[in-house]
């Protein structure tokens, strides 16, 4: 098992001076992730948050190799680099010694939504690459509109609660599933407050033969309405409710990671957040009852996945 | 900074800088209140590190010496984290000189 | 010595690009283009090129895999028409604004509503803003021709800018012709091993590129974006010029077909230059002064060369294959038109639209243009501006 001290003696590959919003967890999944592998990483990069507060002209945040294209094509992206990699190693322009790592990193925007089609090809193609999406369930970087990871019941700008709403309408899209179902070497769904599972996914994912995945929700303290200082506390909170279980699909096989040892109502993850506010006035309630009763069975179901 | 004009720009919108962000003080970001360590109780755990968003917390050879205010952004997740009893970080009000 | 191969305009793209050997070919079928994509296809299952062959779910993700390859470090290539180009739109924008040297074969194709698949230029030139070299050819000959000098021109390292070769969809896409396909040792040669710059393969070296902009560096950025394609008004001759000296095949901004004492003449470009020069050999066996200029590089347009053939000539009539809707007359037009502005004796000019869809522009209509122009050098046309050419009413 690795060590915090372990890893606080590698050295950063993204630094300080990037202007995401205090309290954003994005930096803490990628201090983590980055640490995964001793091989050089090259990043592709998504339009959204990461991809505008670390690159700031003439300012940037990384130390390695970074690429931003586009919004939509970050996995074709990172997937021309994969090839072009592959072909002047193969044709003897550049050592292959070096193993290199390919890493696209995109919100749930970019990844679930308008980044899915990109992905999925990229993924079938079977491109050595690690999609990462840091999923904070919003457009965060347009200032809140929902996203096909919005949970049920959120408010967001484009699906706002109000007197004739309780906001998002629709179950959030299981995107980690649908990768998996891709017969991808590996995919996972992680969150920062359990670094340690994260840090073993992100080390299986990097040295998968194949494309990998990795989800991981992070919180948003700005559409979330949440204090700042509750970031990780609420990745938590989403893994104890089995909102946001952690789980693994390797080599063909699902596991549980992570078993909380006592499920939570999905209800304390939502109460401390201002998105689910309306959630909890009377007239709502039943809406509670009907996430509760989602995450139940999804929980159920992805037990009964696991392989005996 | 001076600002380049755009014959002093490398072609394609290469930066050739890597990691100059460091330059960027996010203690700018802080709004009345900053997190102050105290080594008496720390365990040296590291979770303030590894959670610290902003890459503010100083560690030197496996131990924290103290919190970076050039990045710090004042958010608190490290006092939150801290498991220690008292905790080995604490949010003060910041001294403002006017 | 090359060897003459019959060949259409897709496999003579073909031949080029195996030639040249790219590292990464990514593309999309779509017709007019697959062919070109199912020969490199065939090429490299049979060995006779050595690249990762890369088939991406579409037009968008071909174009953002050349963009990722390309800034890894190595030679790029795709093709694609039409509605495919369209789908690239906004990565067209941002494979010059990174300026990577990535080459397209395009068989240029009309764009829906209604949908329809033969030739016109919407496609192409809907797309010359985006940054990239824009070269037209008339026929397979010159594709082959204008594809090896475009892979020169895009890499040379003042330039670093993507270029498009234009060939009609169907009518040179698909005609057999016969090509001199040069020797594969003499086409690597000439265009050289691919010499990367600030290549994000190198990881000793860490760059960024693709930052987000402010107010404060956008435009400084997209003024220096300029240079590569201005540069490339130097290098485009000077490549044209070694291509002749070791093929012995002539090219330069334009032909001029006929033009040295011409009083009238057509503007165009691609393929039915062809039948406009046999229209003007007719009226020039009656005497008639009429002459043909065909637009090569449509990007970066040759405004100045131009005016100093222009500025001779009485009438001039732009043919364009595309229209431009709510603007005073076609893209080549308008551009003409701005070029001859700048002249102390300016010609008159008209435009036709033609072949959309790929409508027939036969003789009798070239004759009809030249005709016009008669009247229009006479002071006698009493027709429009802009006007549409095998049109029904």
């Amino acid at each position: 098992m690795v060590t915090l001290r372990e890893l606080s003696a590698i050295e950063d590959g993204f630094v300080a001076g990037h202007g995401l919003c205090p309290g954003c967890a994005i930096p803490v999944i990628l201090r983590i992730l980055l640490r995964a592998t001793n091989d050089p990483v090259i990043v592709s990069n998504a339009t959204g948050c990461l991809e505008v507060c670390s690159s700031m002209f003439p300012l940037n945040s990384w130390r390695i190799p970074w690429i931003h294209s586009a919004f939509e094509n970050t996995a074709a992206t990172a997937a021309g680099l994969e090839s072009m990699y592959r072909a002047l190693v193969r044709r003897g322009k550049i050592s292959g010694n070096k193993n290199i790592k390919f890493l696209a990193i995109g919100g749930d925007g970019g990844t679930y939504d308008i980044g899915f089609q990109a992905l999925s090809g990229a993924m079938e193609r079977g491109h050595k690459i690690l999609y990462v999406c840091y999923d904070n369930q919003i457009y965060a970087n347009t200032g809140g509109q929902r996203s096909s990871a919005t949970p049920l019941g959120a408010s967001a700008t484009t699906s706002p609660a109000g007197t004739a709403s309780y906001g998002k309408v629709q179950w959030r899209k299981d995107l980690t599933k649908i990768i998996a179902a891709h017969n991808v070497a590996y995919a996972a769904q992680g969150a920062p407050s359990r670094w340690q599972d994260l840090y073993n996914k992100a080390k299986k994912a990097f040295e998968a033969d194949g494309p990998s995945f990795l989800n991981v929700l992070t919180a948003c303290p700005t559409e979330w309405k949440t204090d700042p200082d509750q970031s990780i506390r609420l990745t938590q909170l989403a893994v104890d409710t089995c909102f946001w279980p952690l789980w693994e699909y390797d080599n063909g096989k699902y596991r549980i990671t992570y078993f909380p040892k006592d499920k939570k109502p999905v209800s304390e993850w939502l109460k401390v957040q201002g998105r689910f506010k309306h959630l909890f006035l009377e007239e709502n309630r039943y809406v509670l009852e009907e996430i509760q009763k989602r995450v139940d069975e999804e929980w159920e179901r992805l037990n009964k996945l696991v392989s005996p | 900074m001076t600002e380049k004009g755009w014959k002093e720009l490398t072609i394609g919108t290469i930066n050739l800088e890597a990691g100059n962000s460091l330059q960027n003080y996010t203690g700018t970001f802080r709004s009345g209140e900053k997190p102050i360590f105290k080594e008496e109780t720390c365990i040296h755990c590291l979770f303030c590190w590894v959670f610290c968003p902003d890459s503010a917390i100083i560690v030197k050879d496996n131990k924290v010496k103290g919190i970076d205010y050039n990045y710090c952004k004042g958010c608190g997740i490290c006092v939150i984290e801290c498991p220690t009893k008292p905790k080995s970080l604490e949010m003060v009000v910041e001294e403002i000189y006017l | 010595m090359g060897k003459i191969i019959t060949l259409n305009g897709n496999g003579a793209i073909a031949e080029a690009i195996r030639q040249i050997k790219p590292d990464v070919v990514a593309a999309y079928p779509i017709t007019p283009s697959t062919a070109i994509v199912q020969y490199v296809a065939q090429f490299v299952a049979d060995g006779l090129l050595d690249c990762e062959f890369v088939c991406p779910e579409s037009e968008h993700s071909a174009m953002s895999m050349c963009i990722g390859a390309a800034a890894g470090g190595g030679r790029v290539v795709t093709a694609t028409a039409s509605q495919g180009l369209a789908l690239m739109w906004e990565l067209l924008y941002i494979a010059a604004g990174l300026r990577l040297p990535i080459l397209a074969g395009i068989a240029s194709r009309a764009l829906s509503a209604p949908i329809n698949i033969h030739g016109d230029h919407s496609d192409s030139i809907g797309a010359r803003d985006a940054g990239w070299i824009q070269i037209f050819s008339e026929n397979s000959q010159e594709a082959y021709d204008n594809f090896i000098q475009a892979a020169k021109i895009s890499e040379d390292f003042d330039v670093r800018t993507p270029a498009m070769v234009m060939i009609d969809g169907f009518i040179t896409s698909h005609s057999t012709e016969n090509v001199i396909v040069e020797d594969d040792k003499d086409v690597e040669e000439f265009v050289g091993e691919f010499k990367p710059l600030y290549p994000l393969l190198d990881v000793e070296k860490p760059v960024t590129l693709g930052s987000i902009d402010f107010t404060n560096y956008y435009f400084e950025h997209k003024r220096n974006q300029i240079e590569g394609i201005e540069n490339s008004r130097r290098v485009i001759l000077k490549v044209a010029d070694e291509y002749e000296r070791k093929f012995g095949r002539k090219y330069g901004f334009f032909e001029l077909y006929k033009i040295d004492d011409a009083e009238i003449a057509v503007v165009l470009m691609g393929s039915a230059a062809g039948t406009g020069k046999e229209v003007v050999d007719e009226l020039r066996e009656k005497g008639e002064k009429a002459g043909l200029i065909k637009i090569r590089v449509y990007r970066p347009f040759p405004y100045r060369e131009l005016q100093d053939v222009l500025k001779n000539i009485k009438a001039i009539a732009v043919l364009d294959r595309l229209m431009s809707p709510g603007a005073y007359g076609a893209p080549l037009f308008t551009e003409v038109r701005s070029a001859v502005y700048d002249l102390k004796k300016r010609p008159k000019i008209i435009n036709y639209i033609y072949g959309l869809g790929g409508r027939d522009i036969a003789p009798d209509h070239f004759k009809q243009v030249f005709s016009d122009l008669e009247k229009l050098k006479l002071n006698r046309y009493k027709g429009d501006v802009v006007n549409y050419l095998n049109l029904r009413g």
